[in-house]
């Protein structure tokens, strides 16, 4: 699914990622973890190839395919999608036009028929359901005045509806409760298979008591430094990532 | 990603062809000679050509004004010409088929069929071309309801009482400089009457096309809607692209009788200039309505053409309990300037105004939105709400907002909102992470900007609209 081979990059002249390696296998799912500032947003962000996001080094194989040859609007078509960390708002779009739009494009991109207005909203309702969103979620504009927990649920209905092949969650839990963090997990749970890739980006292993994770890494100081079971995350909650090392003392998990 | 945006933007005009038709053009300058020829080119009565002159001898005394947030080289009023018909129109057709088939061609192209079997149902359409009025359609039709709707140079002749009694009566003569200029040369333009307690049958529309050079184009549009009447006009505008600019400078007249409705809508898709701001046209438009008791006007424009345009729809709330709105959307990119905005004059008890002005600026262009809001000393429980958005595209184009608000009335309640917002990089890597193509990505984001306007223009004409924003619809009419 993917194979990420060396790679260094940075934001702003800034080096963040430095020759990080990682493969992800069709239907397994990988957290990553780590101390703040190690580079988890940044390898989200250089994967679905947000602007300002330089490429120094190294290579991506998505699906056979070298990622860095595609658009941003190409990966995302080919079955990337990146659950944001904080959801930006389009004031006046609503929820239904977008995602309409987004999943026809997809579909476009992969030589499927558009769906009908109809069979959209069939299949928008069921992707609320799941993530107990009230429908009038779909004529609100997108995000706006969302809650924070709203706004990482809709996320996942958006995840849901789009059928990706690797999704990768940025933060999906923070600030979330207990029960939004339940649903989010459900939704998340609802959509793995033997095909489906998860790349889960997190700080907290309480997520992971509700995802149970195939790999969980631990990314510092821009590469991925320790490679475990989900026993990994278990440690890290327990004694910080103080055992990678003295300059990781007092680091927060 | 600005950048992107940018891309997304710059769209070619695609009005901007010229028509080889023959022309009867005057010769450039003004003085009273030109103007008398005008009056007797149209066979006016006697009083008109006073009319004429009285403004021209105003207007002579009148300066420029300069207090609008606009720079534009100065114009020179000898260069224009002021006056250009089509040489077939000697004999004014009586139906299309004696219209110059070149004529229809230019139609066509842009995208307005004229033949009334292949037109959108429903709507009839006043066609000016430079400074003539060409035709009307389905004139037969609605003449059945009593509805009059003909180019103002034949209403002079069929209904001079109608006209001498409304013209000037709501934008007069000496109102502002290019309203006098425009009063002392107009050539022709539309006059709808809708009679008392008729709701006119079909959208009543007028295309508006600059085809000759160094002509200006100054039309005079006046709608008379009597007592409980109901009518719905759009008017569109386009224009040939050229290094030199032309002056428009049109008057728009509403008269609401006490009940009556007036919905008023624009397209305005003249040529901007090109991509280094050459070119282009001066759109300097005075647009006023009175609305009598209960009476109701709405304006809705969409202005995306003009290198500059000075133009506020304006609402005189003259009787109790009226009702006046403005919704409005400015694009402005390249080096494009708007100054635009509406006055809503409340003088009646429990009259109520409300304003939606949605500001886009790209490029190195400037967008200003210009607004009165003023109760008078009689305009007891008097309500205007405004709201005046603003959003920006790139870094080197401006929005700015300009309300004025004056009440002598304590009872009155004037509110006023205002929010600025740039198309973010984060909200376009958003939509592009979602799978859409940049072009399509700002479509969306600019469509909903835009949303509480467009939905208030006709099915037909939003339609147009959301084509020039090169926007998706889908979802935001119906």
């Amino acid at each position: 699914m993917l194979k990420i081979n060396n790679l260094h990059a940075s934001v702003e002249d800034k080096v963040i990622l430095t020759g990080l390696n990682l493969e992800v296998k069709p239907g397994e799912v990988h957290a990553i973890m780590g101390p703040n500032g190690a580079g988890k947003s940044t390898l989200g962000y250089v994967l679905s190839g947000r602007d300002g996001y330089e490429v120094q080094q190294g290579d991506v194989s998505f699906k056979g395919e070298d990622l860095f040859e595609m658009d941003i609007e190409e990966r995302a078509s080919n079955g990337l999608f990146l659950a944001f960390q904080y959801p930006v708002e389009i004031p006046g779009v609503s929820n239904m036009e977008f995602m309409k739009e987004s999943v026809n494009a997809t579909r476009e991109q992969r030589g499927e028929e558009r769906l009908s207005a109809t069979e959209f909203l069939k299949k928008a309702k069921e992707a609320c359901n799941q993530v107990q969103l009230p429908l009038d979620f779909l004529k609100r504009g997108v995000n706006e005045g969302f809650s924070g927990g709203e706004k990482k649920r809709n996320e996942i209905m958006q995840m849901i509806l789009l059928q990706p092949s690797l999704c990768i969650l940025d933060e999906s839990d923070s600030g979330l409760d207990v029960d939004a963090l339940q649903v989010v997990a459900n939704g998340v749970n609802s959509q793995r298979d033997s095909t489906r890739s998860f790349i889960i980006i997190t700080h907290y292993q309480r997520l992971l008591d509700y995802i149970k994770p195939d790999f969980v890494h631990i990314l510092a100081d821009g590469k991925i430094v320790k490679t475990g079971d989900a026993s990994l995350a278990l440690r890290i909650e327990k004694e910080g990532y103080a055992f990678l090392g003295k300059e990781y003392e007092g680091a927060s998990a | 990603m600005s950048e992107q945006i940018e891309q997304a933007l710059d769209r070619k005009y695609e009005a901007g062809f010229y028509s080889q038709i023959e022309s009867d053009t005057f010769e450039t300058g003004l003085d009273e000679s030109v103007i008398r020829r005008i009056s007797e080119m149209k066979k006016e009565p006697q009083w008109m050509l006073d009319w004429r002159l009285k403004a021209y001898k105003t207007w002579l005394k009148m300066d420029e004004p300069d207090w609008a947030h606009v720079k534009y080289p100065k114009i020179d009023f000898q260069a224009i010409s002021y006056y250009s018909a089509p040489k077939s129109m000697a004999d004014k057709p009586q139906s299309l088929d004696e219209v110059d088939p070149e004529l229809l061609r230019t139609y066509e192209k842009l995208g307005i069929p004229l033949h009334e079997q292949e037109m959108l149902a429903g709507v009839a359409v006043d066609i000016v071309f430079d400074s003539v009025s060409v035709i009307t359609t389905f004139r037969a039709k609605l003449e059945e309801s009593g509805v009059i709707f003909c180019s103002i140079s034949e209403a002079l002749h069929r209904f001079p009482d109608l006209v001498k009694k409304y013209l000037g009566s709501v934008v007069p003569r000496a109102d502002n400089y290019f309203a006098a200029l425009n009063s002392a040369v107009f050539t022709d333009g539309s006059f709808v009457y809708i009679p008392k307690g008729v709701r006119c049958p079909m959208e009543l529309s007028t295309y508006f096309r600059i085809n000759e050079m160094n002509t200006g184009q100054f039309e005079r549009t006046l709608i008379i809607a009597e007592e409980g009447s109901h009518v719905s006009y759009l008017e569109g505008c386009t224009a040939p692209q050229r290094d030199e600019n032309q002056l428009h400078a049109a008057v728009v007249e509403l008269v609401a009788l006490d009940d009556a409705v007036i919905k008023y809508s624009t397209v305005q898709n003249w040529y901007p200039g090109d991509e280094n701001g050459k070119g282009g046209i001066f759109n300097f438009v005075t647009k006023r309505g009175i609305c009598h008791t209960n009476a109701k006007i709405s304006w809705t424009q969409v202005e995306t053409g003009s290198a500059v345009t000075w133009k506020y729809p304006s609402c005189i709330l003259k009787g109790d309990n009226s009702v006046g709105e403005f919704y409005s959307v400015a694009l402005t990119r390249g080096y494009q300037q708007a100054d635009t905005g509406t006055k809503m004059i409340h003088l009646g008890k429990n009259t109520r105004s409300t304003i939606i002005a949605k500001g886009i600026s790209a490029g190195n262009s400037n967008n200003t939105y210009r607004g009165l809001v003023k109760m008078g000393p009689k305009a007891d429980g008097a309500r205007n709400f405004t709201e005046c958005d603003s959003l920006l595209i790139g870094n080197k184009c401006g929005a700015h907002t300009f309300p004025y608000i004056e009440s002598r009335n304590p009872s009155a309640i004037v509110e006023h909102e205002a929010t600025t917002s740039k198309v973010s990089d984060e909200q376009l890597f958003l939509c592009r992470q979602r799978g859409l193509n940049p072009e399509k990505a700002v479509s969306m984001i600019v469509n909903g900007f835009c949303k509480e306007v467009f939905k208030e223009l006709p099915m037909e004409f939003a339609v147009e609209a959301g084509k020039l924003l090169e926007i998706s619809l889908e979802g935001s009419v119906g």
